[in-house]
Order: C-alpha cells, then structure tokens, then sequence
C-alpha cells in the first residue's frame, strides 16, 4: 500500500469493521464484541507510552482466554463495576490504514468515549491501534491497543469495554 | 478548627458516618497521622543508579525520592525555596540537578542549593547554606521500602512497624536472592472516597464473596474458599494499626508449594529449583506459606503479589497506587507476578474495579443522615487475644478494623 494509491474498498471494509466494534461495546453485546476476535487476540491498554506489556504494568492486557474471561465476568451481571452498565457513546474518528503485519492490516483511529455513571460523566480519549485479518466469515480482530492519553495519570475505575 | 470529640465518634463497636465526609476531619488527619506517623514513599529499586529520581508523595505532599550523586536516597519536597514553584515537572528521570523553571535557581540532587542566576542581586545576602530544597525530616528504610516522617522526632520505623516488621522478611524471603524489585511502574487509580474505606476493605475478609463472585464463578481461582464460612484463615489487629489476613493456615492445610499463588513447583521450575538451592529444607514451608497480606498502616498494603499505596487528596477524593511485587533473581516467576497482578488490578482490574465501585457507592451511603453509624460488631463475640498480645479471629471477623479504630482514636486524640 503506497499513499498514492489509497485501497478504498479496503478504506471502507476497516471502517465498517472499526465502526462495529465500537457500537458493539457501546451497547455491551458482550458475546457480538467477543466474537469479534481471533484466537490469537491482545487487547492492551497500556499504562504508559512503554512497549513491553511483558515487563510493565498495564491498564489491561489479555491474551484471548482472558479476554473470555472478562466477557464471561461482564455476563454474569455482577460485575458491580458494570452493574448497572455504564450508558456509552464514542466516536471513532481519523481511521487510516498504516500498513500490514505478516498478512494482517493495521489500521489507525483517534476514540473519545463519553461514560455516564452515576459517578458523574467522564471523558475517555485516545489512539488506538487495531490488528484486522480477513479470513472465510469475514473481519475479525488479532489485536487491538488504545493508548489513553491520561494513561500515565490517575485514572476512574474503567470496568466497561475500551 | 472547633474540637472534635473523637471519644464520641469512634467506639468500640461503631464509627461515626462523618469521620469519612467531615473536611475538618480529614484535615485533622492530615496533621496528626499523614504528617507526623511514619509514611511509606518508595522503593530504593526504583531509583537504582546514582542520579536517578522518581516522584512520590505523603499523602498530598509531592516528593522527589533520588539518589543522589554519591549513592545516598533522599525525599525532597517538590518546592524552590525562592517562590514555591515545581522545581520537577516529570514522574521520573535522571539528573544530577533540579533546575527551577522560574528563576533558574539550580539544587543538587542532595537538595542543596548550588546557585542562582545574577548573584550580584544577592551581594551580602547569601543564604544559599539555609536556602536548599527542603527534605522530609526524617527517613528509614526496611528491606528497600523508603518511610518518611514529617515529624522531627518520634519512634524509630521498627517501634512504628512493631509485629509489621515481620511482614517486610516474608515478602523478602520469596526472592531466591532475599530481594524485591519494583520495576513494573504503576498504575494510579482515583476512587470518589474517603482513604479509610480502602484501608478497612485490605484485610476485610468479609468482602471477597459478594464483592467478586463474579469473578471467582468464572475463573479458576481458590482464591473464594480462603474467605468462606468454613475457612480456618485468620484476621488479625497486629497493633499500631496495622492488620492482617492471615491465610497461612488454609495453606497449610491444602499443603502445595506454590498452591498460595495458584500454580505448582512444575509450572516454574526454574524458580522452585533456586529457591530449594537457597533455602534447602525451610523452602517447603516458604512455599507453602505464600506471601503476607498485610496492610501496613497508613498507606502501604503488601497484597501478597502486588503493592498498593493509598494517597489521600481530598476527604472524598483517593488514589490507589499499584504495581506488581518483582522478585531478584526469578525471571519466570516475575512473568507470572505482572501478567496476574495485570488482570486483577487498577482501573480495568477484575478484582480491584469492583472493589473501587464498593468504595465509592460506600462514600455516597455514608452521607447518608440515618442510621449514621457503620457497625464494626463482626466477630466481637469470638475475638481472641494470642500469647503476644495480639487480637485474632475467623478471616471474615473484622478484628482488623476494630485495630485501625483503636489505633486511630489514640492518633487522633494524642492532637493537641
């Protein structure tokens, strides 16, 4: 992919993709978002600009079968972090695609998230970074990283899906 | 500020709802426990090198902990002595001077001052012996974990820690070189409560049932049997305000090396080889007996394979500091320690969000006007006195905020 000559059909297929997932934890489809991932999957939140989760504390970083596990904590409805849910609405924006790695696309998206608990509103703002393979049922996720742009600073329970 | 008649608001059974919303409460606190007890501040890892520095705090008051140029940890108030500002803006670093950004006075790392620009504006002035960065008064340390103390005078970080010390040893004792390292950073957790609802709720055992059976139904994890009705476990007011759950006797009872941190000597064989080498026939029982989960009074909780700092900034307003307990010289276990104390931590933790939930949604019940009382009455029937003095009962008794509450009051009330 050069930058003169922008897929756009895949442009639109990654947006479609990016735009699904947000709704899908916007309205906490646990098993729609779940489903969503490879095998392989890393969600990581990291909680600094490090770049190794294997020696840093991060915000969140889940192999595929933790993944499962938050869902499968998120579905029993007594998640009290989550229970009631918070009310969400986000706003993916700046989707540009970076570049491929070993066959998978990698794609860039700015995020503002509005959380509305009974604590109050808060603003959730960053980048992220998603991992997108295309395989026989179409899109799935391999990886994805959102780099909070307070993730250095002392953050609100964040028990919902980023 | 007018008197507050702590004999009416804390009693043996029941604290009053206002010592967690009353600002004049809290700030009575600030003085007479946050500074003047001895403060847990950092860990001597995290400034490993000559010149190194990292941003750290009592309470509200920032601290830079460095190391200054010929080795020696210091705890530096962040303020120039010429007009109070930040003289360090970055969590951590390397630098052998803090240069003010106001006027250019310029600190050494020791926190002394080396000089200001155009000195000729201080011809016959000079002061710069009086004019260093401030230090917190007083500093010790035990196995690398950094106190402080605002207080000049007082009992030594032993007298303070009293059975407490025995903790620090446990911990030190997992590594197979007797060292912690805490090199993971940290994550920062701000919860709307008040900092004593986090220090109660560190060794409640009461808790762990209804605030994560969530998760406890959907991972495997023994972690809910060592808090359950049938639970031989034990909670205990170590004094000085310092508590515990004491979960070595369900250890020993299941008898698994290693069983404490849910695994087997076979899944970190590298780890149980150098520990065994180390330790020879006591390793069984290290082993066994897992880490202490004690909070150390007023900020420091040893949570078995994390650490958590509480910080107080307002009288609703906290944040949990957290980070993964790192052992010398067990590269594979450390693995283990950061990815698990990942999952279960921080503001996306499956553990600790619901627990900061429970501290939030308690802060908002405490202002609450009826019934105005939180009841410590759990267990009162069936509290022990050991053979050392110290007061112990089923893990989910709450002994150990009974033992806050004592210790509290005679802080409070030693004022003046």
């Amino acid at each position: 992919m050069t930058m003169g000559a922008v897929d756009v059909e895949l442009v639109r297929e990654v947006e479609q993709l990016i735009y699904r997932e947000a709704r899908l934890a916007d309205e906490h489809d646990y098993a729609g978002w779940e489903a969503l991932w490879t095998d392989d999957a890393v969600y990581w939140v990291p909680a600094s600009d490090t770049t190794d989760p294997t020696t840093q504390m991060s915000i969140i970083h889940d192999n595929r079968s933790r993944i499962r596990i938050r869902i499968r904590q998120l579905e029993t409805g007594k998640r009290h972090a989550q229970a009631p849910p918070s009310r969400l609405c986000r706003t993916v924006t700046n989707v540009e695609l970076l570049g491929d790695r070993d066959g998978d696309v990698v794609a860039g998206a700015n995020v503002l998230v509005v959380e509305s608990r009974e604590r109050g509103l808060t603003l959730w703002a960053g980048r992220c970074e998603y991992r997108l393979r295309r395989g026989d049922e179409g899109w799935r996720m391999a990886g994805k990283t959102v780099r909070l742009v307070d993730a250095d600073r002392a953050l609100h329970t964040l028990a919902f899906l980023i | 500020m007018t008197a507050i008649a702590w004999d009416e608001l804390i009693l043996p059974d029941r604290v009053h709802g206002s010592l967690y919303t009353d600002p004049a409460v809290f700030e009575a606190e600030m003085e007479r426990i946050w500074y003047r007890t001895w403060v847990y501040v950092g860990h001597v890892s995290e400034v490993p090198r000559a010149n190194d520095f990292v941003m750290k705090s009592i309470g509200p008051q920032p601290v830079i902990m460095t190391r200054d140029r010929e080795g020696t940890v210091r705890l530096l108030l962040n303020r120039c002595s010429h007009r109070a500002n930040q003289v360090c803006a970055v969590e951590r670093g390397s630098a052998r001077t803090f240069r003010c950004p106001y006027h250019g006075w310029t600190f050494s790392n020791d926190g002394s001052l080396l000089g200001y620009p155009f000195n000729s504006g201080y011809q016959g002035l000079e002061a710069r012996g009086e004019l260093g960065l401030a230090q917190v008064p007083r500093m010790e340390t035990i196995h690398g974990f950094v106190f402080g103390s605002f207080a000049e005078e007082g009992e030594t970080l032993l007298e303070h820690l009293g059975a407490a010390a025995e903790a620090f040893d446990r911990l030190a004792r997992l590594s197979p070189e007797g060292e912690v390292e805490l090199t993971a950073g940290w994550l920062k957790h701000r919860v709307r409560a008040n900092w004593k609802m986090l220090l109660e709720n560190e060794t409640d055992g009461y808790h762990p049932q209804f605030v994560h059976s969530s998760i406890f139904s959907v991972a495997q994890s023994g972690i809910g049997d060592l808090y359950s009705d049938a639970s031989i476990a034990l909670s205990r007011d170590l004094g000085k305000g310092h508590t515990e759950a004491d979960l070595r006797p369900e250890f020993r009872r299941r008898g698994v090396p290693l069983g404490w941190f849910g695994t087997t000597e076979e899944r970190l064989p590298d780890y149980s080889a150098r520990m065994r080498a180390v330790h020879g026939e006591a390793a069984d029982s290290i082993l066994v007996d897992g880490s202490p989960h004690v909070m150390v009074f007023p900020n420091l909780f040893i949570a078995e394979i994390q650490l958590f700092v509480i910080q107080p900034f307002a009288v609703d307003d906290t944040v949990q500091h957290v980070t993964a307990v790192q052992l010398k010289g067990a590269p594979d276990m450390n693995r283990r320690l950061l990815q698990q104390t990942i999952g279960s931590v921080g503001p996306a933790g499956l553990l600790l969000a619901d627990d900061s939930d429970m501290y939030e949604r308690n802060q908002r019940g405490a202002r609450v006007r009826r019934p105005e009382w939180l009841v410590l009455r759990r267990g009162l029937h069936r509290e022990r006195v050991e053979e050392n003095g110290q007061r112990s009962g089923h893990v989910t008794d709450e002994v150990p905020i009974r033992g806050i509450w004592r210790h509290y009051r005679s802080l409070m009330e030693n004022g003046a």
